[in-house]
């Protein structure tokens, strides 16, 4: 592992000394928070999976539904019966967050009870109770949006933080320690060299002296 | 904040959620569906795709996932699902933990 470029003086021990001693508790705070992300993570990905599965079988059943409804109606008289949306659904997103992740929100206000585009004898009953199924589906598959963009949103972070605690562990760490070490070694022998060289003087000078 | 949503797919598929409340966007096929994405996501918080136009478009729909806003949701057709939802779900799960905790290989 490569050192450091820098002087092996005691200031510069000083300063590296503190900047490893961050680096190890932001290491420690770091993985931490990456444990605790990957916990979150599972219990949203479960709930995700559990919605999608109810909301992809219950969009299956009102899509076949409505093509039942669609295929005993003539064409134009369906194209006419829902050519005009009726009143339009509004929701509530807010932002939350997950472990410091900002992630969506969503809360519907109106709760499936969409008056018909139509009336009764424009066309077949199968298209009512599809239509009002889709109704009550809508802010289930709202809430599946959500929660979907939550666990992507937190998959990137974690594997931004995964990243983070890998640079430290064996980058940033290793690096600093191996510095401090060098540091240190020359130090020792820069002092080594100076009482020898101080041996040295004065030895000289005795043997002069004499 | 009061979010609108939307609905991008082929003619059958969307008009039962016409009448839902949802705004219809036809899209016949994904250069239309992109169009389409591109003029509405700035007007709409929620919008919801048929698994056919996401596919492939998936590279597209990575660049939604930047912001909080719009949300992009694949949702199976009237064709039925073909699993593209689980699809994501799983690669998001194998970036984030490396394994796969739901579906256990299949």
């Amino acid at each position: 592992m490569a050192r450091l470029n820098v002087n092996p003086t005691r200031m510069e021990l000083k300063k590296l000394k503190a900047r490893l001693n961050t680096a190890v508790r932001g290491h420690k705070l770091l993985k931490d928070k990456s444990d605790e992300m990957v916990r979150q993570f599972s219990l949203i990905i479960k709930e995700n999976l559990r919605l999608r599965e109810e909301v992809e079988r219950a969009l299956s059943q009102t899509l076949r539904q409505f093509s039942v409804a669609r295929s005993i109606t003539p064409a134009y008289a369906a194209e006419t019966a829902f050519a005009i949306p009726s009143a339009e659904l509004s929701l509530s997103c807010g932002e939350g967050s997950v472990m410091g992740v900002a992630v969506p929100e969503v809360e519907a206000d109106t709760f499936g009870t969409a008056a018909l585009p139509y009336t009764y004898s424009e066309i077949t009953s199968e298209a009512d109770f599809s239509v009002s199924q889709a109704a009550s589906l809508v802010p289930k598959m709202a809430r599946l949006a959500a929660v979907e963009k939550t666990v992507r949103l937190l998959a990137n972070e974690i594997e931004r933080n995964k990243r983070r605690v890998n640079a430290l562990e064996y980058v940033m760490i290793p690096q600093l320690e191996e510095t401090i070490h060098y540091i240190k070694s020359k130090l020792d022998e820069n002092e080594r060299a100076a009482v020898i060289r101080l041996m040295k003087v004065k030895g000289n000078g005795a043997t002069q002296i004499e | 904040m009061t979010g609108k949503t939307a609905i991008v797919g082929d003619g059958d598929s969307i008009t039962v959620f016409k009448a839902a409340g949802v705004a219809a966007f036809a899209a016949e096929d994904e250069s239309a569906a992109k169009e389409v994405l591109r003029k509405i996501a700035k007007d709409y918080q929620i919008i919801f795709l048929t698994e056919e136009l996401a596919r492939p478009l998936e590279s597209f729909l990575k660049r939604f996932d930047e912001e909080l806003y719009p949300v992009v949701l694949s949702i199976p057709s009237g064709k039925g699902s073909t699993g593209h939802g689980k699809e994501l779900l799983k690669s998001a799960m194998e970036r984030a933990l490396g394994v796969d905790i739901l579906f256990h290989g299949n």
